[in-house]
C-alpha cells in the first residue's frame, strides 16, 4: 500500500460518517472502489463527490463489482474494495465474497444498511448481511456508533491483508453514514510480519530432503509472493516443481524443472511425480480435493512437508509428517540455504520422460483455439479465465514466467468470474493487456459488464469466447459418467450473436470458425487499439484431458480423450426441433 | 473415526454481537459435534468465557481448535485435556414421589448432598452440582421413582492451581499453539509401495 505521507484535512465541510469512510479509505491508499449505489448507501455516494482522489467504478451488477475487486487484488497483491447498498445489493456481493474466501483474496466489502432503528424489523431492502456472510468472510462488522467507523474500516483492511488474506465486510446503517463524526481519521496499520518458521521444523524438513531420492515441490497460491525464493530453492536442491491451479506463475514455466499443474486436469508429469515421490514439499497450499484426487491415493509413498501460514490447513486433508508453520518466503529461503545438492539422475530422467507425454491439441477445437491464443501472449500480459473447460485448457496450455499474471476462480469455480475480474485487473494495470478466456456459458452470466468497459473507455481488456454451444464441462461429465444423457447443457440454439452483442456496447468483435481463420482473427483482435472481443466457434465435442475422474487417485488418470460419440450438434438440434414441434 | 472421546475446551472470546453464532456456526459448518455448551461473563470486562464439550478424535479436536483460533473474536483457547482442571455441572431434577417413596427419595438426595429447591404434592425438585459421573449416578438412582423433567446447564471448567486462564493483557495477539509433528517419518524402505501401474 502506497504510503505517500499524504494526510487528509480532518474536515471537508461537516464530517459525517460517510465522509469519514472515504477519508479513511483515501488514507489507506485506496485509489479505486468498484460498486453500485442504492437507497441505503446514498449518503456514502453523496460524500464521494468530495473525494475525487478515490475513483469509483460503476459496474452493472454488484457481483461484477466484487469480481472486479478480486481481479484488482489478484493482479496487484493489494486489497480490492467493493461497495453495495443494503438487501439485494449486499446479497449480490455474496458470490464474490465466497470466491475471495476460498482463494484467499484480500477484499474489503462496504455495504449500506437500513437505519439502526429499522434493523431487525424486515424493513424495505433489509437483509442480515453480516449473518449471511458469516461463514464466507474472514470477519465482518456492523458499525453501531459513528465514532467507531474509521477505526473499524482500518481494522477491516488490516484483517483482510494480514496472515492468510481474505474478505472482510463492513455493514454501515444509513443513520451512521449521516451522523456527525468528531474523531481522528486513522492511518494504515503497519502490515504485521508473517511468522517465521521455527528452526526445529526447518531442520526436520532439511533432514527429510537430504534423504530424498525422489523429491518434488508443490507450490500453491500462497507461494505467489515467494516466487524468487522457491526458484532458488528448487535449483539449489535440483528438485522438480509442480504449481497448482492457484500457484501458476510461482515458478517459471520455461524452467526445465517445471512439471505443470497437478490434480484433476493436471499434467501427466505432475500427477505421476506426486504418485512416485518419496518426499513431497508443499508450499502455500491447502490440498484441495481437485488437487489430491482420492486422498488415500495421494502421494502414497511420500513423506509430506507442509509449509503453510494457516495452521488450520496443516493436517486438515493430508497427513503431514513435517509441519512448517510460517511465511513461505522465509521458509523457502531457509530451505534453500540448507541445500545439499545430490544428483538424482534416475529421477531426473524419469521426470523428463513424463514431461514428454504432454498432450498438444492437434485438431481444431477448444484446446487448439486456447493454445493459439495463449501462445501469442507476452510475458507481462495478464490472463484471466472464466470457469469450465476453457479454464482448464488455459491452465494446461498457458505458460507463465512470473506470478500474478494468471487470474481465475480456483476454489469456488464461479462462472461469470472472468470478464469482471479481467476488467478489475486491466484497470489495476492499464499498461498491460488483460486477456480473458471465457466460455459461451460463463460469459453470459456477467456479460452486462461490457457496459463497464464502454463507460470507462477501458482499452486493454481482450475478451476471447470459446463457443462450443455447450456447458462443456458438464457435458464432458455427462459423457463420461452419465451415459451421455446430455441434460440441459445445450446452449447452441439460444446463444446470442456475440459479435452483435459486443457491438451494442461499442466493443469491436472478431470471429473465427476454422483453424485457417484463427491466426488472422487473433492478430486483428489483439492489435485492435480498443478493448475487443473474439469469438472462436469450435466443434462441440472436445473434452479436457488428461483427467482424473472424481473420486479416483491421481495415478488413475485418463491421459487422452476416449473415442468420440457421433455428431452432437445434429442430435441436439433434432431434439430441439422435436421439442418445438411437440 | 477412531478413539472418539469428549474434550473439554474453554474459549475466551470478545464480548461482541454475534460471537456465539460465529463459534457455533463454525462447529456446525465443519461438522464438529457440540455435546454441551455454556457461556458466561468473566472477571474481565469485554471478555466472555465459553465451555464447550466437543466429541471426536484427537485430530478433530486439534482441527477445531485451529479453526477457532482463526476467528478474530477468539482471545484464547484452553484444551483442558492437556492439564489438570476442575469441572462442574448443575442439574435440576424433578422426581415423582408417592407417600411411600418420599422418605427413600429424600435419603438418596441427602447421600448425594443434593438440595431440594421445590416441593410439590407429587414431586420434589432437586439441585445437584458435580462432575458428570456424579450427576449421571444421581439420575440413575432416581430413575426408578420416575423422573418428570431434568435441565442441565452444561459443563463448566477452570484449570487447577493459581494461574489465571485469562492473560493479563487479554487482547494481546497471542501465538498459536506450536505445531508438533504428528507423524513419525518412516525410513524410506519401510514405506509401502502401493502405486499400481495404471499409467
Amino acid at each position: 500500500m502506497a504510503d505517500n505521507g499524504k494526510q487528509h484535512a480532518p474536515h471537508r465541510g461537516d464530517m459525517t460518517g460517510a465522509k469519514a469512510l472515504w477519508a479513511t479509505l483515501a488514507n489507506h491508499g485506496i485509489s479505486t472502489v468498484f460498486g453500485y449505489p442504492g437507497g441505503a448507501i446514498m449518503p456514502v455516494y453523496d460524500a464521494l463527490t468530495f473525494y475525487p482522489e478515490v475513483r469509483h467504478v460503476l459496474t452493472r451488477h454488484e457481483q461484477g463489482a466484487a469480481h472486479a475487486a478480486e481481479g484488482w487484488a489478484k493482479a496487484t497483491g493489494e486489497i480490492g474494495v467493493c461497495m453495495a447498498t443494503s438487501g439485494p445489493g449486499a446479497t449480490n456481493l455474496v458470490t464474490g465474497l465466497a470466491d475471495a474466501m476460498l482463494d484467499s483474496v484480500p477484499l474489503l466489502a462496504i455495504t449500506g444498511n437500513v437505519a439502526s432503528h429499522l434493523m431487525g424489523t424486515d424493513a424495505f431492502q433489509e437483509a442480515d448481511i453480516t449473518g449471511i456472510t458469516l461463514p464466507i468472510t474472514k470477519h465482518n462488522y456492523v458499525v453501531r456508533d459513528v465514532e467507531d467507523l474509521p477505526r473499524i474500516v482500518a481494522e477491516a483492511i488490516r484483517i483482510a491483508r494480514s496472515g492468510r488474506p481474505g474478505p472482510v465486510l463492513v455493514d454501515i446503517p444509513k443513520d451512521i453514514q449521516l451522523a456527525a463524526f468528531h474523531g481522528e481519521i486513522p492511518s494504515p496499520h503497519a502490515r504485521p510480519e508473517a511468522p517465521a518458521p521455527s528452526p526445529e521444523s526447518i531442520e526436520r524438513a532439511l533432514d527429510l530432503l537430504r534423504s530424498a531420492k525422489k523429491p518434488v515441490i508443490m507450490a500453491g497460491g500462497g507461494s505467489l509472493d515467494a516466487s524468487a525464493e522457491i526458484t532458488a530453492l528448487a535449483h539449489a536442491w535440483d528438485i522438480p516443481v509442480i504449481t497448482t491451479l492457484m500457484g501458476l506463475g510461482a515458478f517459471p514455466s520455461s524452467d526445465p524443472l517445471w512439471l505443470g499443474m497437478p490434480g484433476m486436469h493436471g499434467s501427466v508429469a505432475a500427477n505421476r511425480a506426486i504418485s512416485e515421490a518419496d518426499v513431497l514439499l508443499g508450499i502455500g497450499l491447502r490440498f484441495d480435493d481437485r488437487v489430491t484426487g482420492r486422498v488415500s491415493g495421494f502421494a502414497p509413498n511420500a513423506a509430506i512437508i507442509h509449509v503453510e501460514l494457516d495452521a488450520a490447513e496443516i493436517g486438515k486433508i493430508i497427513r503431514t509428517h513435517v509441519p512448517v508453520r510460517g511465511d513461505a518466503r522465509q521458509a523457502a529461503l531457509l530451505l534453500a540455504e540448507g541445500a545439499q545438492p545430490s544428483p538424482r539422475p534416475e529421477w531426473t530422467a524419469q521426470i523428463q520422460e513424463w514431461k514428454g507425454r504432454t498432450v498438444t491439441p492437434e485438431t481444431y477445437g477448444a484446446g487448439y483455439a486456447v493454445k493459439a491464443v495463449v501462445d501469442r501472449l507476452r510475458p507481462d500480459d495478464i490472463l484471466s479465465s472464466d470457469v469450465g473447460q476453457h479454464q482448464m485448457l488455459a491452465a494446461q496450455l498457458a505458460r507463465f514466467e512470473k506470478p500474478r499474471r494468471w487470474i481465475n476462480s480456483g476454489g469456488l469455480g464461479t462462472m461469470g468470474f472472468g470478464l469482471p475480474a479481467a476488467i478489475g485487473a486491466g484497470m489495476a494495470e492499464p499498461r498491460v493487456r488483460s486477456v480473458v478466456i471465457a466460455g459461451d456459458g460463463g460469459f453470459q452470466m456477467t456479460a452486462q459488464e461490457l457496459a463497464t468497459l464502454k463507460m470507462y473507455d477501458v482499452r486493454n481488456v481482450k475478451i476471447c469466447i470459446i463457443n462450443n454451444s455447450f456447458l462443456g464441462m458438464v457435458r464432458q461429465w455427462q459423457e463420461l459418467f452419465h451415459e451421455k444423457r446430455y441434460s440441459e447443457v445445450w446452449l447452441g440454439d439460444s446463444n446470442p450473436d456475440f459479435i452483435k452483442l459486443a457491438d451494442a456496447y461499442d466493443v469491436p468483435g472478431y470471429r473465427a470458425t476454422t483453424a485457417e481463420e484463427l491466426p488472422a482473427a487473433i492478430d486483428a483482435w489483439l492489435s485492435d487499439p480498443k478493448s475487443a472481443l473474439l469469438e472462436v466457434v469450435v466443434p462441440h465435442e472436445h473434452g479436457v484431458f488428461p483427467m482424473v475422474p472424481a473420486g479416483a487417485a491421481l495415478y488413475e488418470m485418463i491421459e487422452t480423450e476416449p473415442v468420440k460419440s457421433p455428431d452432437l450438434s445434429a442430435q441436439m438440434q433434432d431434439a430441439a426441433e422435436e421439442a418445438s414441434e411437440a | 473415526m477412531t478413539d472418539v472421546q469428549d474434550h473439554l475446551l474453554s474459549i475466551l472470546v470478545r464480548d461482541e454481537p454475534r460471537v456465539l453464532t460465529r463459534i457455533t456456526a463454525l462447529f456446525g459448518r465443519r461438522g464438529y459435534n457440540i455435546k454441551s455448551l455454556s457461556v458466561g461473563s468473566t472477571e474481565h470486562p469485554g471478555v466472555s468465557r465459553m465451555t464447550i464439550v466437543v466429541s471426536g478424535d484427537r485430530g478433530v479436536v486439534e482441527q477445531a481448535i485451529r479453526q477457532l483460533e482463526k476467528l478474530h473474536d477468539v482471545v484464547r483457547i484452553i484444551d483442558h485435556s492437556l492439564e489438570k482442571y476442575v469441572d462442574r455441572e448443575l442439574v435440576l431434577v424433578k422426581v415423582a414421589i408417592t407417600p411411600e417413596s418420599r422418605v427413600e427419595v429424600r435419603q438418596i438426595a441427602e447421600d448425594f448432598r443434593s438440595r431440594i429447591v421445590d416441593v410439590g404434592r407429587h414431586a420434589l425438585t432437586f439441585e445437584v452440582t458435580g462432575d458428570e459421573g456424579k450427576i449421571t449416578a444421581f439420575i440413575e438412582q432416581m430413575r426408578p421413582f420416575g423422573i418428570l423433567e431434568t435441565m442441565r446447564t452444561g459443563r463448566i471448567a477452570l484449570t487447577r492451581g493459581s494461574n489465571a486462564d485469562i492473560p493479563a493483557h487479554v487482547y494481546h495477539e497471542g501465538e498459536t499453539q506450536a505445531l508438533q509433528p504428528t507423524l513419525e517419518v518412516q525410513p524410506r524402505e519401510e514405506r509401502a509401495r502401493h502405486v499400481p501401474n495404471l499409467f
